[in-house]
C-alpha cells in the first residue's frame, strides 16, 4: 500500500497547479486575462504561469472583457484552448455578447462541426467585503444559457480535479470561483490523477437522515456548518455540494431528498428567478411522492449586492438555514 | 486571383462623392504634451487661478494621504490613491460651471471633492456603507463608476439631452488609460463624435493598468491619437503640470459649449502609488522609475513656477497647507465614527415602490435583527 502525501493548500493554489498542469499536458491550452501575466492575477490564481511557460501562454490582454473572450472564441477556432480569466464576477458582463451569442452557441450553430473548448474562470460571490461589482453571484445567467456547462468547486481538491477537468472539456465550460473560499486550506494531494473529476456529479459532503441541505460553492461551508448546529435540535442534516450547476446530477440529488423526504436549497444569489428555483422544480417533479414538505429556499435577498457594511445582512448564514430546517417540520404545522 | 491580390492592381481612390469630414489636421495631437510651467506661456497664465490650482493641489494631495492612512486603520475597505495625478483630478473639476457635469471612475474621489463634494460623502463607496454617498444631481457628479468606461456613454447621453433641451451644459468624463480599451470607450467617442455632443473625454494616462503598462494597453502612437479616427481632436498634455491641464480642458470645454463637438484629452501622468492599498506594485515595477515620477510632481512644479516669479510667498504656502490640515483632520474625525447604517435600506431603494417580495424579506430581516437584539440582553 502506497502511503500518499497530503499537503495544506489553499484553494487559489490548488487552481494555478490545475492550470499550471494542464498547460505542461497540452501545448495548446492557454491562459489570458487582465493581469494574469506579471502580477499573477488580482487573487495570485495565475501567479508563476508567465515566467514558467512564457507570456505567449500566460498573456496580459489589453483591457477589454468582450476582446479577451472574442479573441479566445478565435483562438478556439484555430485549435487552442483558451483559459480566460474575468478579473471580478461584475466585469464579466462587457463579455457577455460573446458568451452568450457566440460562445455558447457555436456548437449547436456549426451543427457539430465547431465546438470552442473554452474555460471562462469568474472569480464570484460576496462575503470579502468588497465594494460595488465586486461580489455579484452570476450563476443564474449562465444557467440559463444552453451550451453552457457551469461549474463551482467548494472544497481544495475540487478546485483542481474541476478545473483539470473543465480546461479538458471540448465544451465551453464557466468556471465559478467562490472568491471567498480562495484562501481556505485543506490537505489536499495535488499527485493524485483520480482528483480529476468528471464535470456534472454532486457529492455527498455528509450524510444524515432528515433532511438535505442542496447547495455549491460559497454556501457549502455554511452548510456544514449548519448542520453541525442543527443536531443540537435533533436534526441529522445531509449536505449535497453540487460542484456543477450544468449539468446538473438529479440521480445523486435525488437520492437524496428520497432518502431524508425534506430539502432546503442554499445559495447566495437572489431567489426569485434564483438557480434555487430551478432546483426545488426538479426536485419537487422527481421526488414528490417522497417529500415530506415542501422544498424550501434559503437564498440572498432580490437586490442588488449590498455595500460591503451590509453584506451580513443579506448572505445566507447559519440562522437563516436554521430557520429553514425548522419550517421543514410541515406535518407538524399542520 | 482577386484584384487585390494582383500586385500593384489595387489602388485604392475616394469614389466620387467621397469627402472627408474634417480635415484630419487639426485633429492629430502635438508630438509632444503641451506644458505651461517652465516656459514662456505660464507668463500669460492668470495668476489668481495658479494659485487657486496650487491650493486646490496641495488640499488634494493630504486628502490622498488622509484616505490612505484611513485604510490602514480599517476605516476604509479600500482606497485608490490619485497622489501624483492631482493636477489633472483639480484642473477637471475647476474647469467646469455649476451647471456642467462630471463623470469620474473609482479613481477620481479628488475630482469629486475639488467640485465641492462632502470629503466624507465622497468616500461612502469606498467606506462600504453604500455604494454611492451623495446625489448626484446636486453636485452634477455622476456615481463614481468601478466598471471601467461605462460611464462615458452616459455622459454622451447627459451631454446630447442637455443639448437637445437647449441648455448650454458640458460633460467632462475621465477614464484611465486601460479603461480606454474597453468597447464602451469607442462606443462614446463615436456616438459624441456623431452627434457632436458637448463632451471632453480626459485620459489619465498613468503608465498602468493595475500591473499591466501602457504598451500592452495599445499600440497606438498615444491614446490622444484615438481620436482622429472618430473625428474629434485628441490633445496631449503634461498631466503633472496643473496649469497646461486646466488650459487644454478648458479649451476643450469652451469648443464644448460654443457647439464645436467632443474632444479626447490625453493627461500623461504617473500612479505613484500602488494601484490600491491592496496591490503590491513591486511586482510590476522599479523604484527608479517611481523616483523619475516623484521629481516630476505636480505640487513641486506649480510651486516653484509661482515662487519663482513671486505669485507665492512662504505664508501663502503655509495658508495653504493649514487649510489641507484642517479638511483633513475634519476627514479623519468624521470617517472615525461609525457610519449610522439602517438595514432596512437593503430594500428601500431597490424600487420606487418596494415590491411585495421584497416587503416580506425585509420582515423577515425586520424580525431576525428583533430576535438579534433580544438574544443579546
Ligand atoms: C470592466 C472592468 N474590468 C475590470 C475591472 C477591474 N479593474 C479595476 S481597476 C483596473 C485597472 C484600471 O486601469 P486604468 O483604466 O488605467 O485606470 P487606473 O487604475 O490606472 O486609474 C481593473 C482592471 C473593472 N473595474 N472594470
Amino acid at each position: 500500500m502506497t502511503t500518499v502525501a497530503l499537503k495544506p493548500a489553499t484553494m487559489a493554489q490548488a487552481l494555478t497547479r490545475a492550470m499550471r498542469d494542464a498547460m505542461a499536458a497540452d501545448p495548446t491550452v492557454h491562459v489570458m486575462g487582465e493581469d494574469v501575466g506579471t502580477l499573477g492575477g488580482v487573487f495570485r490564481v495565475t501567479d508563476g504561469l508567465a515566467k514558467e511557460f512564457g507570456e505567449d501562454r500566460c498573456t496580459d490582454t489589453p483591457l477589454a472583457e468582450a476582446g479577451i473572450l472574442g479573441t479566445a472564441v478565435g483562438m478556439a477556432m484555430y485549435g487552442l484552448r483558451p483559459v480566460v480569466e474575468m478579473q471580478f464576477d461584475a466585469f464579466a458582463y462587457p463579455a457577455f455578447e460573446q458568451l452568450i451569442s457566440h460562445v455558447a452557441r457555436m456548437r449547436n450553430r456549426t451543427r457539430g462541426a465547431m465546438p470552442l473548448p473554452i474555460t471562462v474562470r469568474v472569480p464570484y460571490g460576496g462575503g470579502i467585503g468588497g465594494v460595488e461589482h465586486h461580489s455579484d453571484s452570476s450563476e443564474a445567467y449562465y444557467m440559463a444559457t444552453p451550451g453552457l456547462h457551469v461549474v463551482t468547486p467548494a472544497t481544495v481538491a475540487d478546485a483542481y480535479g474541476l478545473l483539470r477537468a473543465a480546461i479538458a472539456s471540448d465544451d465551453p465550460v464557466v468556471f465559478l470561483e467562490p472568491k471567498r473560499l480562495y484562501w481556505s486550506k485543506d490537505s489536499w494531494n495535488p499527485d493524485r490523477p483520480t482528483d480529476v473529476e468528471p464535470i456534472g456529479r454532486a457529492v455527498v459532503r455528509r450524510s444524515g437522515r432528515s433532511a438535505t441541505l442542496i447547495t455549491y460553492g460559497p454556501s457549502v461551508p455554511v452548510c456544514l456548518e449548519a448542520a453541525e448546529a442543527a443536531q443540537a435540535e435533533g436534526w441529522d442534516l445531509e449536505v449535497v455540494d453540487l460542484r456543477s450547476l450544468v449539468p446538473f446530477d438529479d440521480e445523486t440529488v435525488c437520492a437524496s431528498v428520497r432518502r431524508t423526504g425534506r430539502a432546503v436549497v442554499v445559495h447566495e444569489s437572489g431567489g426569485y428567478g434564483g438557480p434555487g428555483g430551478e432546483i426545488a422544480a426538479r426536485v419537487t417533479e422527481r421526488c414528490f411522492h417522497h417529500l415530506e414538505a415542501p422544498v424550501l429556499r434559503v437564498a440572498g435577498f432580490d437586490i442588488p449586492y449590498p455595500p460591503p457594511m451590509l453584506e451580513r445582512h443579506h448572505l445566507p448564514g447559519v440562522d437563516r438555514i436554521l430557520d429553514a430546517v425548522g419550517r421543514l417540520q410541515w406535518e407538524a404545522e399542520g | 486571383m482577386t484584384v487585390m491580390e494582383q500586385r500593384g492592381a489595387y489602388r485604392p481612390s475616394p469614389p466620387p462623392a467621397w469627402q472627408p469630414r474634417t480635415d484630419p489636421a487639426p485633429l492629430l495631437p502635438d508630438a509632444e504634451p503641451y506644458r505651461v510651467l517652465g516656459t514662456e506661456t505660464a507668463a500669460k497664465a492668470d495668476p489668481g487661478l495658479l494659485r487657486r490650482l496650487y491650493a486646490e493641489l496641495v488640499r488634494g494631495r493630504r486628502y490622498n494621504t488622509q484616505a490612505t492612512a484611513l485604510t490602514k486603520q480599517g476605516r476604509l475597505a479600500v482606497y485608490p490613491s490619485s497622489t501624483g495625478q492631482e493636477a489633472c483630478e483639480v484642473a477637471a473639476a475647476l474647469v467646469l460651471e455649476d451647471r456642467d457635469w462630471l463623470f469620474p471612475s473609482y479613481r477620481d474621489t479628488l475630482a469629486a471633492v475639488a467640485r465641492g463634494l462632502d470629503p466624507v460623502q465622497a468616500l461612502t463607496l469606498l467606506r462600504g456603507d453604500w455604494h454611492t454617498g451623495y446625489d448626484p444631481r446636486e453636485h452634477r457628479v455622476a456615481p463614481l463608476c468601478t466598471p471601467l468606461a461605462t460611464q462615458l456613454p452616459h455622459a454622451v447621453g447627459l451631454a446630447h439631452a442637455a443639448r437637445l433641451k437647449g441648455d448650454d451644459v458640458v460633460a467632462l468624463a475621465m477614464v484611465g488609460d486601460g479603461g480606454s480599451s474597453e468597447g464602451d470607450f469607442h462606443e462614446a467617442l463615436n456616438f459624441a463624435a456623431v452627434w457632436q455632443a458637448p463632451v471632453v473625454f480626459l485620459v489619465q494616462n498613468n503608465g498602468f493598468a493595475i500591473s499591466v503598462p501602457l504598451a500592452k494597453q495599445t499600440a497606438a502612437p498615444s491614446l490622444a491619437h484615438k481620436a482622429v479616427g472618430y473625428g474629434m481632436p485628441g490633445r496631449l498634455v503634461d498631466g503633472n503640470d496643473a496649469a497646461a491641464v486646466h488650459e487644454v480642458l478648458a479649451a476643450a470645454v469652451r469648443r464644448a459649449r460654443e457647439g464645436g463637438g467632443p474632444t479626447l484629452v490625453e493627461a500623461i501622468t504617473y500612479r505613484v502609488e500602488a494601484h490600491t492599498n491592496a496591490d503590491d506594485a513591486t511586482r510590476y515595477r522599479g523604484d527608479a522609475e517611481v523616483e523619475t515620477w516623484r521629481q516630476h510632481d505636480p505640487i513641486a512644479l506649480l510651486e516653484h513656477e509661482l515662487t519663482t516669479r513671486g505669485l507665492l510667498d512662504d505664508d501663502a504656502i503655509q495658508a495653504a497647507r493649514d487649510a489641507a490640515e484642517t479638511m483633513a483632520a475634519d476627514l479623519r474625525e468624521r470617517m472615525n465614527q461609525d457610519p449610522e447604517l439602517d438595514p432596512m435600506d437593503l430594500f428601500a431603494h431597490v424600487y420606487a415602490e418596494p415590491t411585495p417580495q421584497l416587503r416580506e424579506q425585509q420582515a423577515q430581516l425586520r424580525a431576525e435583527l428583533a430576535a438579534e437584539q433580544e438574544g443579546a440582553h
